[in-house]
């Protein structure tokens, strides 16, 4: 049901993407890093109601990650940026 | 035939010149274009169509539309027989069969209602007792009773040959439904220029106005309307299409029917299609649905809404009844009344109110129609038909018994809001009309008449024209000019007093939900037992549960639900798309068959079927599974493969492994990170085998990676894998390691692989590629060569799955068969065959090579016995988390060997393991992951999972298969079946 607008292809279903999770704490280090920081990273998450920074692959079109603003409560995008350029506002 | 009899002289909105035949339970019958086959059964006289769900009651149509509870009949024959379809919304057609179900021998008579003893077993909570109850067994007795006795129609189990369709539409705005607020808000929204879709479950367009005299006023309306909104230019009106449901980003599901125009399948024409349309705005214009009124056996056959008289009265010409009483708490029946006195039917009208609309009493004055004040019905009387009705008249001072044989009833209208909650909305209840209305909608979504509440026709045309200039402003295409919003018929009167709680007669049934059989000693009972909440009540009655949604039975259980709990509180309940049922058909669409999913196919695939290839499915791959020269089964022929791997030499397809292209400056720290062990000095011309784990440590894949060049590397991965390895590469370049300059691409397509494997695999390449150094100097284990060989580019790996000497080659995919071919031929001396995945999978297995079955995403590495690999000095991705402690547990299940001990027997995959001696109960300490017949041991091996382990190596151990009644005893051995010190390899 979503449309997301890819930077590169434009507006596209859903559909040719998949959700890749997550995007809103970084990824630590190579290397570097304890237990418990990699636990955190890989294992615990906010559940949060609104606005959701989150990684969709445009898999089925240019392969680029992205990394979309989500209103988890009504599935409003806000923001589709490439995942290496992405900033946050 | 409009000598039906039934069927009224004149009047109607049938085409009466066009007779159209039909077979009901048998029957040849006649009726007219233009009726429904609810309504040309109706005009042959038939009133019994069905018996209930629970209680085999008798039943008749209680409405003329898509709320229709009661009329579910199996349509068709043979592959085309459809179960569970409302007679009300079925248009008529030519040659249209149509049967009653949940009754046998026949409705008439049904064996179910004669048997005593059955109805007090199904009451209330019986589901929910028997199914969530603590003696959940009791499910695996009542089932198969259950089933053959309460039920609906029954599917068949022939193959569809209908086709289905789906399609992908744009709209500016979506106008849903077609009555007057609809068409009124369409036309408003279209004149601006917007894509206006307006779609209309009927096929007619009109709404409630259908339901008016066919000479009257309201009629040169409707067509007035009608011809307005076709009039625009860009408004599609889409007949026979029913919303299903709304989604978020304004996509809504469509279903059209074409079944009226018996479609051709071979041609193309499909049957039904699911629309997926975006739209920019949605009015909802969808209406309302009257609801019965709750009083003893309301269920009678003949016992019908006030509005569905109506209907069938001035849209078909039909009669539902001879003499007739009109039951009611609102003004909108006295139409009912006054239209069926018109048509020369004396008419009752029991109103439990003290007034009305001064115009309807006026009328119904003339009319002759004897009007009873604080009346109420108490009893239908009759059995398969009604034949009268008891009431308490003067708010119950006195009782009168009426003879009849149509009752009609309205207890108020409940407005069609489903469609408005799907999106996550809740609707509001609303006192004028003691219902529920939609609370708040979504950015860019409006309504317009009776679903908001509206329902005076003057209030629902000015809110539609208001409802359209706001849709199409928002869709960024304003309204250019705005139809009159001036009434130019009689309004609708609205008066309407709250039912309130129905007077219960001992013995007799009061029915809320008819399709699911819940009456008002339902509610009682569930109120009794604490079940009081909507949510409860619908789960422990069923209430609600049936393909209807509760059409005609939430809102009546809702509030006879807050009269025993002697409170207002508005609880509603949640409606869930599909707003009516839909085919599986048509939810699937072209998806079937070949369709069904991508099928991928290697290069060789042609190769394959022309040579004897039998082919197993693998994920999306098709693949060559066995080959017919090595046997007619795959358990004969994968043995020869493997001897013939194991004694000469095979070659096997192996294209469907994923196969990534990196280049780039840092590819050689790239690949150290993602391997656990080391990538970093890989020079070029060597190859190494390497696994990857996710961040949690379990294991992702393994494969081999070439070094081609400096900064040029050659990745395989698993078949299974391949496109989450290929994910997971960039989404680590994209993301986390931006500053490695790498490229990945994914070569999968593009190159075909072939595996060349056993003792004379050298011999064999020499004579198929003469010319080239394949001596083991010049192409070592673990080495990889770029070449180029007569124009085709090679690229000439030596490793080994099966543990024999073995090369595997990769060419572009246009010169597969050429090499294919040469292979077989030149080495045809040597006794090369072909072998196929089943050999595949078992040569590693000897060999202890884990695969996709042993990769399954939960085993860590040290569980299947590749910790040595990983290494000590470098950091690599999963590293971190490997070390948790209960990871590295010593009792955690991990890779062993295992060999049958009972030769008559066999192994099999998903066998639970248990210690020699020990109870066969539980889940056991391990399974069996991987199974193949050994031909260099003879007998079965597998590949497993055991707790703690290699310690155990040498026990005993059960291999329990309850699906087969099984136990069998195996001994765990090392994975490592044949030549562990690796000098195969080697040579
Ligand atoms: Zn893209």
């Amino acid at each position: 049901m979503l449309i997301i607008p890819c930077p590169h292809c434009g507006a596209r279903d859903y559909t040719e993407f998949r959700y890749g999770g997550d995007a809103s704490r970084p990824r630590p280090a190579h290397g570097t890093g304890t237990v418990n920081e990699w636990h955190d990273y890989v294992f615990v998450f906010d559940n949060p109601k609104g606005i959701h920074r989150e990684y969709w692959q445009h898999v089925q079109g240019c392969r680029q990650w992205l990394v979309v603003e989500r209103n988890t409560a009504t599935n409003e995008l806000s923001r589709a940026q490439l995942a290496r350029e992405a900033t946050r506002t | 035939m409009s000598g039906a009899s039934h069927r009224l002289p004149t009047g109607g909105r049938v085409q009466r010149g066009e007779t159209i035949e039909f077979e009901f339970e048998g029957r040849r019958l006649a009726g007219l274009r233009g009726d429904t086959l609810a309504s040309a059964l109706l005009a042959n006289g038939v009133t019994l169509v069905g018996r209930s769900f629970k209680y085999h009651r008798p039943r008749g149509f209680l409405a003329a539309g898509v709320e229709e509870p009661n009329a579910l009949m199996t349509l068709g024959n043979g592959a085309r027989t459809t179960p569970n379809v409302q007679a009300t919304v079925t248009e008529l057609r030519s040659g249209l069969i149509a049967r009653c179900q949940n009754a046998w021998p026949s409705v008439n008579f049904d064996l179910k209602a004669v048997l005593g003893g059955f109805a007090p077993l199904l009451g209330a909570g019986f589901y929910y007792k028997t199914f969530m109850g603590p003696r959940r067994g009791s499910w695996m007795f009542y089932e198969p009773f259950i089933r053959r006795a309460a039920g609906l129609g029954r599917a068949q189990h022939k193959s569809d040959p209908d086709r289905y369709e789906t399609r992908h539409a744009h709209a500016d705005v979506l106008v849903i439904g077609a009555g007057p607020a609809g068409l009124a808000a369409a036309a408003a929204a279209a004149s601006g220029g917007a894509h206006v879709v307006l779609v209309e479950q009927d096929f007619v367009p009109g709404g409630s106005l259908l339901g008016t005299p066919a000479t009257s006023a309201h009629e040169k309306w409707r067509l007035k309307l009608v011809a307005a909104a076709q009039a625009q230019p860009t408004l599609e009106l889409l007949l026979r299409t029913t919303a299903l449901g709304v989604y978020d980003g304004n996509m809504v599901a469509l279903l059209e029917r074409h079944d009226h125009a018996s479609c051709d399948a071979s041609r193309g024409e499909a049957r039904e299609v699911v629309v997926t349309l975006r739209t920019r705005s949605i009015i909802y214009a969808t209406g309302a649905l009257e609801q019965p009124l709750l009083f003893g056996d309301n269920d009678r056959p003949g016992v019908m809404l006030a509005s569905a008289a109506r209907t069938y009265l001035n849209r078909y010409a039909v009669a539902a009844g001879r003499r007739a009483v009109v039951a009611t708490n609102n003004d909108s029946a006295w139409h009912t009344a006054l239209d069926l006195a018109a048509a020369g039917i004396p008419v009752t009208l029991l109103d439990q109110r003290t007034t009305a609309d001064a115009a309807l009493r006026e009328g119904a004055a003339k009319a002759g129609i004897n009007i009873h004040w604080q009346a109420r019905p108490l009893r239908a009387l009759g059995g398969k038909a009604v034949t009268g009705v008891l009431a308490a008249l003067e708010s119950g001072g006195r009782e009168q018994r009426f003879d009849c044989d149509l009752l009609c009833m309205s207890g108020g209208w409940m407005p069609a809001a489903h469609l408005t909650t799907h999106t996550g909305r809740k609707l509001i209840h609303s006192v004028g009309i003691d219902a529920f209305m939609p609370a708040g909608l979504d950015a860019g979504h409006f309504m317009a008449g009776a679903v908001s509440g509206h329902f005076a026709l003057s209030a629902a045309l000015i809110e539609a024209v208001t409802a359209g200039a706001a849709a199409a402003a928002w869709a960024g295409r304003p309204a250019a000019s705005l139809p009159p919003t001036h009434l130019p018929v009689p309004d609708q009167a609205c008066g309407f007093e709250p039912a309130g709680a129905p007077p219960l007669r001992a013995g007799s049934k009061a029915f809320v939900d008819f399709q699911n059989d819940v009456t008002l000693n339902d509610l009682i009972a569930a109120h009794d037992e604490g079940y009081e909440s909507v949510e409860h009540l619908k789960r422990y009655t069923t209430l609600g549960m049936g393909t209807d949604q509760g059409k005609t039975s939430n809102i009546n259980a809702i509030r006879q639900m807050n009269l025993l709990r002697s409170t207002s509180a508005a609880e509603t309940t949640t409606f869930r798309p599909p707003y009516v049922p839909v085919s599986v058909g048509a939810l699937v669409g072209r998806a079937i068959g070949r369709h069904f999913r991508p099928i991928r196919r290697s290069p060789l695939h042609d190769w394959h079927v022309a040579n004897g290839g039998v082919l197993i499915e693998a994920g999306p791959w098709l693949r060559a599974w066995y080959y017919r020269w090595a046997g007619n089964s795959a358990a004969e022929a994968y043995r020869q493969e493997m001897r013939v791997v194991r004694t000469a030499v095979g070659v096997a397809d192996v294209s469907s492994l994923g196969k990534i292209d990196i280049q780039g400056p840092d590819a050689a720290e790239f690949l150290n990170r993602i391997y656990v062990n080391g990538f970093a000095a890989l020079a070029p011309g060597k190859a190494r085998y390497g696994v990857m784990l996710n961040d949690d440590a379990s294991v992702l894949d393994d494969g081999t990676t070439a070094c081609l060049a400096p900064h040029r590397y050659f990745m395989t991965t698993t078949t299974a894998q391949a496109g989450e390895v290929m994910s997971w590469l960039e989404f680590l370049l994209q993301t986390a390691w931006t500053d490695l300059a790498v490229q990945v691409v994914s070569v999968t397509d593009q190159w075909v692989g072939m595996s060349l494997a056993g003792p004379k695999a050298r011999v064999a390449l020499e004579l198929a590629l003469p010319g080239i150094d394949c001596s083991d100097a010049s192409v070592p284990y673990m080495s990889v060569r770029e070449l180029e060989y007569e124009g085709m580019p090679l690229r000439l790996l030596r490793l080994s799955f099966s543990g024999e000497l073995a090369y595997e080659l990769y060419v572009p995919a246009d010169h597969g068969v050429a090499l294919w071919e040469r292979l077989l031929a030149r080495a045809a001396p040597l006794g090369i065959k072909p072998y196929g995945l089943e050999a595949l999978a078992s040569l590693r297995i000897e060999k202890g090579h884990v695969a996709g079955l042993e990769l399954d995403h939960r085993n860590t590495l040290d569980d299947l016995g590749l910790g040595k690999m990983a290494s000590r000095d470098k950091p690599y991705i999963g590293r971190e988390l490997r070390g948790r402690p209960e990871l590295q547990a010593p009792e955690r299940w991990s890779l062993v060997g295992l060999e049958c001990l009972e030769a008559a027997q066999r192994l099999r995959g998903g066998a639970i393991l248990f210690a020699d001696g020990e109870p066969q109960v539980g889940h056991g300490r391990g399974y069996i992951t991987s199974v193949t017949w050994s031909t260099e041991l003879d007998k079965y091996i597998a590949l497993g999972l055991y707790q703690g382990g290699l310690k155990h190596v040498g026990e005993t151990v059960n291999c329990a298969y309850p699906l087969k009644n099984e136990s069998v005893r195996a001994r765990l051995v090392s994975p490592l079946f044949i030549d562990k010190e690796g000098a195969r390899l080697r040579v």
